[in-house]
């Protein structure tokens, strides 16, 4: 166990004072998941965080290894980030197919973005209401969760799941898009705006909230790249780089759509309310992706391209795709003469995200540390696997 | 830039490091050279202008079920928009490969986890310990070895069902 | 022995008040909070949205097993309740209900107000510090700071009243006010009154801990502050202390900018029964502004809020009573 050294200043002439170590434990309102961070505090300044993680470990990659076949291991990838299921799946199909080499129907593609678009929205107002009920702002975590049901209801209707789906297969999708998706889905697409007004109205621009969140946490854009950094606390620190438009998935380069990065509006870039409100405007892009693919929507089968046996050749494909929460890469490893994954690798987004935690906390307030981590947002599922 | 250029200038300056570069790999080629030598040729990859990864987007361990382990490096660059894999390939007796913490910094938190899961000791890692596992985990237990048995007991508590 | 009798009914009617009081508003406040967060709240527990919720609450807290946490300092620990909820009890013996009813008819009315809530303080430092928990100890010395900060406006605020009505006794204060809408306080000296009364009611929200100034119960930082680890009738005892100030306050501010127990019709609809009426309607109008406030705005961060206090509010309350007095003076 990693030991640690109570320091102790004493100047002649000063008072001599200790750091203390303060423990937000593992079951904590604000932590978003079983994380233990240590904290090094000197009366309310940090002076340093250590994040014991691995509270929520389940042996994915492990268990992977022992399935009979890559679509068995979808549920399990599902599991890792359970708020944002369709892009940890949509991650590793992709990965899968790479390396197979298939190709899947126009459909499926569209669909795929669709699915993928709307559970970027419904991570992102998790990720907004759970800020502001950290932040001490009870009632935009419900107008929040409200709109989040509305996302879920479209996804229950489809394939019978509302957090995790297992819908996304190797070379299609488990079911077509029901009859009345389309009714529920241009309903969402008209009240949501109003919805997100509110919340803004409520929570982005207010003056307690910007005192609370600008200057906070200030990650620099070469720090960020240097630590791995990706999604909104990469595109939140200036950097204009994402997946979507970098290096084209899927059917996005299509779209046109914008790629919001943080300006230091209301104090310095890459503080914690630039990743809070790239992540408010890259609902407000989602809604345009959605728009444009569900009318460029071709009919077609979503079932024919699915491999009676998915038994890649032998190889290793990595491949990476924007998850709400950052870059997500799938490291496959194929040996080619047994139908079960030899090495599968998730490389998650909130794992190395909270690595920079230590980075950006010190010097700032416990009260700041609760701000900060929500600004990261993770989600331990991942972090852990 | 192609893969087959950045091996080109990595030959040019590390001629000596390197074991393999296999070109017709599936998906995309990959280089493998020597453990001991992956710091420098990492921090020249970093700042040769031309080059440019500055961006380390997975850094897996694997274990090759022939008494092998490896680590695999996928970089990226930023500026240029140009990837590239490198390998390396230790044996299970001695699994010491050369720590990039220096190089870039979130290869601080793969390590600790490649450490974790296989057991390969990273040279120069300021802080190597477990990070998904118990703290108290027994030493020489790794999980995702292809030989790895689950303990008996750990703590008082029967692990087999 | 009349005497030892009109003690007794004069400090149990205000008792009696406190707790009918908090059942209602408790009901109240998870009903505003639930509107405000568009759900409905209390549905089921007897009948129409559930009005006999707050009733069952009481219960159960009636029902459960008092932990005392190890190494805890047992003394502090158990009086810690009943300090805070004394502290706020005995202020209300200044408060007058009506034109003829006041616990205790003292000159120096709000003076005392102000000394005896100073009790609430020392029971939150003794929760916090015998709680034997680090969690337990920051909330508790945060609410200390805030609560000593936010007197200094308070104080202030209630003294540029003191010299608009000349007087500390809290009864002649709203004797001085009789006479309908126009002759409260609030409406002399414009606009000095009216900053007054927003310094006081802002100045009052830190002193019972209402957010955005609730940093010593912030829930999502510290899991619940200085009464994390109270359970059963003591936890009850903190939560009744907390709503008993929040209508102290409110009440306070209704005495000495809105008059009190005087109708707003002058004549109309006023009386001894009617002044009780005006006097709780106008308190609970605050209490219910109180409710408003706390969920609709974040939480302040704990040297944000004594920026407020000090670079804030208490210069523009110096230059409130400046004015004020000078003002009294040249009329």
């Amino acid at each position: 166990m990693a030991t640690f050294e109570i320091t102790t200043r004493s100047v002649k002439g000063e008072l001599k004072t200790d750091t203390m170590i303060l423990n937000m434990g593992p079951q904590h309102p604000s932590t978003h998941g079983v994380l233990r961070l240590e904290l090094v505090v000197d009366g309310e300044i940090i002076v340093d965080v250590i994040p014991h993680i691995g509270y929520l470990h389940r042996c994915f990659e492990k268990h992977a290894e022992q399935m009979t076949n890559y679509q068995q291991v979808i549920p399990y990838v599902d599991r890792m980030d359970y708020v944002a299921a369709m892009g940890n799946e949509l991650a590793y199909v992709l990965a899968v197919e790479k390396l197979m080499g298939i190709e899947v129907p126009e459909r499926v593609q569209y669909i795929r973005v669709i699915m993928a678009e709307l559970q970027r929205i419904a991570s992102h107002l998790l990720a907004i209401g759970t800020y502001g009920l950290d932040l001490g702002a009870f009632t935009p975590f419900l107008w929040c969760f409200r709109e989040r049901e509305k996302i879920l209801d479209m996804f229950e209707i489809t394939c019978g799941a509302r957090l995790l789906y297992n819908y996304i297969w190797i070379g299609g999708l488990s079911h077509d898009l029901p009859s009345d998706f389309g009714k529920k889905l241009k309903d969402f697409l008209k009240t949501f705006p109003k919805a997100l007004k509110e919340i803004n109205d409520l929570l982005t621009f207010n003056k307690i909230f910007i005192d609370r969140t600008a200057n906070i946490g200030v990650l620099p854009a070469d720090v960020a790249i240097n630590y791995g950094c990706s999604g909104p606390m990469l595109r939140g620190s200036g950097v204009k780089f994402d997946l979507r438009k970098n290096e084209p998935y899927l059917v996005y380069d299509r779209f046109e759509f914008d790629v919001p990065i943080g300006e230091g509006k209301m104090g310095t870039v890459g503080d914690c309310w630039d990743r809070y409100y790239v992540r408010v405007r890259e609902m407000e892009e989602s809604l345009k992706i959605i728009e444009q693919a569900w009318e460029q929507l071709p009919p077609g089968d979503v079932h024919a391209a699915i491999p009676k046996k998915a038994r890649p050749p032998q190889g290793e494909v990595y491949f990476r795709t924007e998850n709400p929460r950052g870059e997500l890469g799938f490291y496959i490893i194929s040996d080619g003469h047994t139908s079960s994954p030899f090495r599968v690798k998730a490389r998650a987004p909130s794992f190395v995200n909270l690595s920079v935690l230590p980075e950006i906390s010190r010097g700032y307030m416990i009260a700041d540390l609760v701000a900060i981590l929500g600004s990261v947002d993770i989600v331990l599922g991942e972090v852990d696997r | 830039m192609q893969a087959s250029e950045i091996y080109e200038r990595i030959k040019s300056k590390f001629e000596d490091a390197i074991v393999e570069f296999k070109a017709d790999a599936i998906v995309e080629p990959y280089l493998e050279v020597k453990p001991d030598r992956i710091r420098e040729i990492c921090e020249f990859l970093r700042d040769e202008p031309e080059l440019a990864f500055d961006y380390l987007m997975c850094l897996s361990g694997v274990d090759y079920a022939n008494g092998a382990l490896g680590v695999v490096y996928h970089i990226y660059s930023m500026k240029h928009g140009h990837r590239f894999v490198l390998k390396v390939k230790v044996p299970v007796e001695n699994p010491v490969v050369q720590s990039v913490e220096s190089v870039w910094k979130s290869a601080n938190w793969h390590e600790r986890e490649a450490y974790d899961m296989f057991g390969i000791i990273f040279d120069g890692h300021p802080d190597l310990r477990r990070i998904l596992m118990p703290y108290d985990w027994p030493e020489g237990s790794y999980p995702l070895r292809k030989d790895f048995q689950v303990p008996e007991f750990y703590n008082g508590m029967k692990i087999p069902y | 022995m009349p005497e030892i009798l009109n003690m007794l009914i004069a400090s149990v009617i205000p008792l009696l008040f406190i707790l009918v009081y908090a059942v209602v508003i408790l009901w109240v406040e998870i009903k505003v909070a639930s509107h405000v967060q568009d759900r409905l709240g209390y549905m089921y527990t007897g009948g129409f949205h559930g009005w006999a919720q707050p009733i069952a609450d009481l219960l159960k807290l009636l029902t459960k097993e008092h932990i005392t946490p190890a190494n805890s300092d047992k003394i502090l620990f158990t009086l810690a309740p009943f300090v805070v909820f004394a502290g706020s009890y005995a202020a209300y013996a200044a408060l007058p209900f009506t034109s003829t009813f006041i616990a205790a008819n003292l000159n120096v009315g709000i003076f005392y107000i102000i000394a005896i809530t100073s009790f609430v303080v020392i029971g939150i430092l003794m929760a916090g510090w015998s709680s034997n928990n680090k969690y337990s100890l920051f909330g508790a010395m945060r609410s200390v700071a805030q609560i000593v900060s936010y007197e200094i406006p308070t104080a202030l605020s209630i003294l540029t009243v003191v010299i608009v009505a000349g007087t500390l006794n809290l009864q002649e204060v709203c004797q001085m006010q009789k006479g309908g809408l126009f002759n409260w306080n609030i409406f002399k000296y414009p606009p000095f009154m009216l900053i007054t009364f927003l310094i006081y009611f802002i100045a009052s929200l830190a002193e019972v801990n209402r957010t955005p100034f609730d940093i010593p119960e912030a829930e999502s930082e510290l899991v619940a502050g200085y009464h994390t680890e109270y359970t059963g009738m003591k936890f009850a005892m903190f939560y009744l202390a907390e709503y008993a100030n929040m209508f102290l306050v409110s009440g306070i501010s209704a005495i000495l900018f809105f008059g009190g127990w005087d109708s707003p019709f002058g004549e109309f609809l006023s009386g001894p029964a009617w002044g009780v009426f005006w006097f709780v309607s106008k308190g609970l109008f605050f209490v219910f502004l109180q409710i408003m406030l706390r969920w609709t705005l974040p939480r302040l961060r704990v040297d944000q809020l004594m920026y407020v206090s000090w670079k804030v509010l208490t210069p523009i309350s110096f230059v409130n009573i400046m004015a004020v007095g000078l003002w009294a003076i040249l009329k």
